[in-house]
């Protein structure tokens, strides 16, 4: 699968590595030169600390007079520790003192880039453009070093933020007080850099504390809906019945006007259309916003979506999945119509998952302010870049007049992807004159939710006469977040058939040999038109592997098999398969090394109580094109008169090649596993009248720690290129559970949350 | 006017009577490391302690807090909690960090009753505190070891 991330994957491709000094400091910054800027006016330009919007580096870290190294990260910090993660590479090939380091959240400027944090990406694609980053600046520092040492710079070493040779050594603060650190490197000098072996690195791999958690732990962290600007009114959401189509008839606001502090409510009109049959209170304070919220009464006409429930997205996913000419095929290996003809025998099965929200706990807001013909907006954000042209549209404003405040984000999981939340408070702080902060009670914010598509996945195998499976049709119908938030990344079908959402298929391009494989993406356009749909955490394969190896159970067990023998006899890195460098060295091989090291520590295969049962599920991460490959063992009771459903035990191996920081990888491991319990057996909503109706915690029943399974996580070493991690550790927990719950029950799962 | 000890200080109020006290706190008080979560009492983002008592803000009037004594993330100083915020550390607990004032703040409760909480004591306490990143393995690590580092009486 060709996949967007390429377009994303920031490099130092026709761009040149700057370093300058800047007043008393030191600045590392990568720059495209422009036509009429010459390198060296570049780096004059940063020595005078003068870096214009015409030339605008991207200035990745900096260095000051007192050592003090600044490193700017343009990744939203939401739980996965991401600047200490990024930071590490740097200090570790500058040879830094970790206790020098500094980080920054940087607002959005078009200077960093593309700016998006998801997909689990974040290593992956900074890894080999921060070491070489880290790297040149040591270089630098080093040689400028060893003037002031009068030493050899090949005798120079470079560590703990000091360059010594001879038994002689000067600090990078006196490096940048006294040196000449006026430098630039060309593309081809970059790739040359010596890049330390994984034997010599001193930070990465290695165990350290996150710079973000002190301040987690004592309420001084800044979230978006901790920001106050001078004379700013709030606003409080009035959502309409429905997400498209809604229009207001008459606002009734009359019972309001007795709360001290309501001032007025507000119609929206927004030209990019992503509100519509929108209103807002506006208040002194947010209690009296929340309170005239209540009584105002707001005649609306609904959009056309307003009686759909969930089982007709349901119902309508069916129809597709069932109907063999509809969607866009994403993988033709062989011949699956003769296979399936040539059958001795054949199997199918259907599996669904319901509606699921993000609830992230901090609920949307934002807080707007224009001044001076540019608007700032102060909102916790993951992908800066796709919601700028849309807010450039809703405003008619340049997108470079718009500027994106950054902070802590409370709890990201994909909705702050997206930030239409950002719209309702700008165009009242427009209309109002004044900065204008929006907060989303909670069942708004569930309302409001571009929440998980509801799906249908349908598969159909084949076997010979002899019981050897032979080939898999399976066809995928949901609602496609890329459809609606970024038609530019959706990608061609093998058969030219139109586009597809990667992002809503990835998974079914798995890692199994098999001789016959179809696979079709559908677009399920009731889902479509009745919501928007979003990318929650782990995406497509949060979905799509509850099927896939679910189904691969139920093969394994028509073939007599056991699972874990039925899988690793198709994962042999054959053609497709084998991998490739340096994202996916060892291909399928990878994938058969962390199930057999599952298998060996789980004690697979042991007697167990009766009623209980242990089950198994294998993944490759978020993408063919970016690996982590997991494999894991779920051991759950089924009470035989209730059918109550207890997770005892979940043992994970993941294999995502280096790990930068271990107890960040394996917080992200343990919480993500955590999602799949949750998302396979305690939460789930459902459409009805056309909205989610599940919007709170009395209702919609995320995990909790009575119920937190014991979990067995182990990362195989391994100094191969880093993939990512946020998200995959999620994806084969629900399946695990399920065919855990078939080997202790006889009952087969097919529809998530299971409810049996 | 509502008047009330926070932290130690003594602090009054001009809103209505019927205002939830985290919106006291937060916005006219101006200590923001109580969180809006729920606003249902179920999520324990607004957790404070009045009287001592982990407390849920969200739906506590301001009325019903006059001449008490209010403590909130700002103002935790008792020895469990501060060992509590060092364990927290320790054990490198918080993910996105929006649940964890509420968590400490109930966590310190729970020490204040039972010193060295078995695991069903912790669940019975911590059940009501959700964390969206889910990281309850080391809160409940964390507050064994702030409870002194010996596990649990079992």
């Amino acid at each position: 699968m060709k996949i967007p991330a390429e377009k994303m994957r920031a490099t130092l491709s026709r761009r040149t590595f700057l370093a300058g000094s800047a007043g008393a400091g030191l600045i590392m910054s990568v720059g495209v030169v422009l036509p009429g800027c010459s390198r060296e006016e570049a780096v004059s330009e940063i020595a005078m600390d003068a870096a214009s919007r015409a030339f605008a580096p991207t200035v990745w870290f900096e260095i000051n007079a007192d050592g003090a190294i600044l490193i700017n990260i343009a990744k939203a910090e939401m739980g996965q520790h991401v600047g200490t993660a990024l930071a590490r590479i740097i200090a570790d090939e500058l040879g830094a003192d970790w206790n020098d380091i500094r980080l920054k959240h940087v607002d959005s400027d078009p200077r960093w880039g593309y700016m998006v944090t998801g997909g689990s990406w974040s290593v992956f694609t900074t890894f080999a453009m921060l070491s070489q980053a880290g790297a040149a600046g040591r270089i630098v520092l080093r040689d400028a070093g060893a003037l002031l040492l009068d030493a050899n710079p090949d005798d120079c070493t470079v560590e703990r933020s000091r360059v010594t040779a001879n038994g002689h050594e000067v600090s990078f603060a006196e490096i940048v007080q006294k040196g000449d650190i006026s430098r630039t490197f060309t593309d081809e000098e970059l790739a040359a850099l010596p890049l330390k072996p994984a034997s010599e690195r001193r930070f990465i791999g290695r165990e350290t504390q996150a710079l973000d958690i002190p301040a987690k732990t004592s309420g001084e962290a800044v979230y978006g809906i901790d920001v106050e600007l001078p004379g700013m009114v709030y606003a409080h959401p009035l959502i309409p019945p429905t997400r498209y189509g809604s229009s207001i008839n008459s606002i009734d606001d009359t019972a309001a006007q007795d709360i001290p502090g309501y001032l007025q409510t507000l119609e929206l009109a927004d030209p990019s259309n992503q509100l519509q049959g929108w209103a807002v209170v506006i208040a002194e304070n947010y209690p009296s916003a929340m309170k005239a919220a209540k009584t105002i009464q707001v005649d609306w006409t609904p959009g056309p979506t307003a009686k759909v429930n969930e089982a007709d997205i349901l119902d309508e996913g069916a129809r597709l999945a069932a109907d063999k000419t509809s969607g866009v095929l994403v993988v033709d290996d062989g011949d699956v119509a003769q296979a399936h003809a040539g059958a001795a025998k054949t199997h199918n099965a259907i599996y669904r998952t319901g509606t699921a929200l993000h609830f992230t706990l901090e609920p949307a807001n934002a807080v707007v302010e224009f001044i001076d013909g540019q608007c700032h907006i102060h909102s916790g954000n993951q992908w800066q870049s796709l919601i700028l042209p849309v807010l450039a549209k809703s405003f008619g404003m340049e997108e470079t007049d718009i500027i994106i405040h950054q902070y802590y984000l409370g709890g990201g999981f994909g909705r702050r992807l997206w930030g239409d939340q950002i719209i309702p408070a700008a165009l009242a702080a427009r209309a109002l004159g004044k900065p204008v902060k929006i907060v989303f009670q909670r069942p708004d914010d569930s309302r409001f939710d571009c929440v998980r598509s509801a799906s249908v996945q349908q598969f159909d195998a084949s076997f010979d006469g002899e019981g050897k499976l032979t080939g898999i049709e399976h066809a995928a119908a949901a609602g496609w977040p890329t459809l609606s938030m970024a038609p530019g990344f959706l990608v061609d079908g093998v058969d030219g058939n139109g586009k597809f959402d990667a992002f809503s298929i990835s998974g079914a391009d798995h890692w199994y040999t098999l001789p016959n494989h179809r696979v079709r993406a559908i677009n399920n356009d009731l889902a479509q038109r009745t919501f928007l749909p979003g990318w929650l955490r782990s995406v497509g394969p949060g979905w799509i592997g509850w099927g896939v190896e679910s189904f691969m159970d139920e093969l394994a067990g028509l073939a007599a098999e056991d699972p874990i023998e039925f899988r690793l006899a198709r994962l042999d890195a054959a053609g497709k398969n084998a991998g490739k460098s340096p994202e996916s060295v060892g291909g399928a091989a990878r994938l058969a090394g962390v199930l057999k090291e599952v298998r060996e520590r789980s004690g697979w295969g042991r007697e167990l109580p009766e009623g209980e049962g242990m089950g198994v599920a294998i993944c490759h991460g978020q993408e063919r094109t970016m690996p982590t490959w997991i494999a894991s063992v779920a051991h759950v009771a089924v009470d035989p008169e209730t059918r109550k459903v207890t997770v005892k035990k979940i043992w994970q191996s993941i294999d995502c090649g280096t790990v930068v920081h271990p107890d960040g990888a394996l917080a992200q491991a343990e919480g993500a596993i955590l999602w799949g319990v949750s998302l396979a057996l305690h939460e789930g909503a459902t459409f009805k009248d056309g909205q989610v109706s599940q919007r709170n915690l009395d209702t919609y029943t995320p995990l909790r720690m009575a119920d937190v399974p014991e979990l067995d996580i182990r990362f195989m070493q391994s100094t191969e290129f880093p993939t990512g991690l946020g998200e995959p550790p999620l994806i084969s927990v629900p399946p695990a559970i399920g065919n855990a719950i078939y080997a202790a029950s006889g009952i087969r799962a097919r529809d998530l949350p299971i409810r049996l | 006017m509502i008047e009330f000890e926070l932290n130690g200080e003594a602090v009054s109020s001009d809103s209505p009577p019927d205002t939830p006290l985290l919106w006291v706190i937060r916005d006219e008080l101006g200590l923001k490391g109580t969180k809006f979560g729920c606003g249902i009492a179920m999520c324990g983002a607004c957790t404070v302690h009045i009287d001592g008592t982990a407390t849920r803000s969200c739906i506590t009037l301001i009325a019903n807090v006059a001449g008490r004594v209010v403590t909130t993330i700002e103002g935790l100083a008792t020895d469990t909690g501060k060992a509590l915020q060092a364990a927290w550390i320790d054990e490198q607990v918080p993910q996105c960090g929006y649940c964890q004032s509420g968590q400490i703040m109930q966590a310190d409760s729970l020490l204040q009753k039972h010193p060295n909480p078995s695991d069903e004591q912790i669940v019975t306490a911590m059940n009501g505190n959700l964390c969206r990143c889910m990281a309850y393995t080391r809160i409940r690590k964390a507050i064994k070891t702030a409870a002194g580092g010996k596990g649990a009486r079992s």
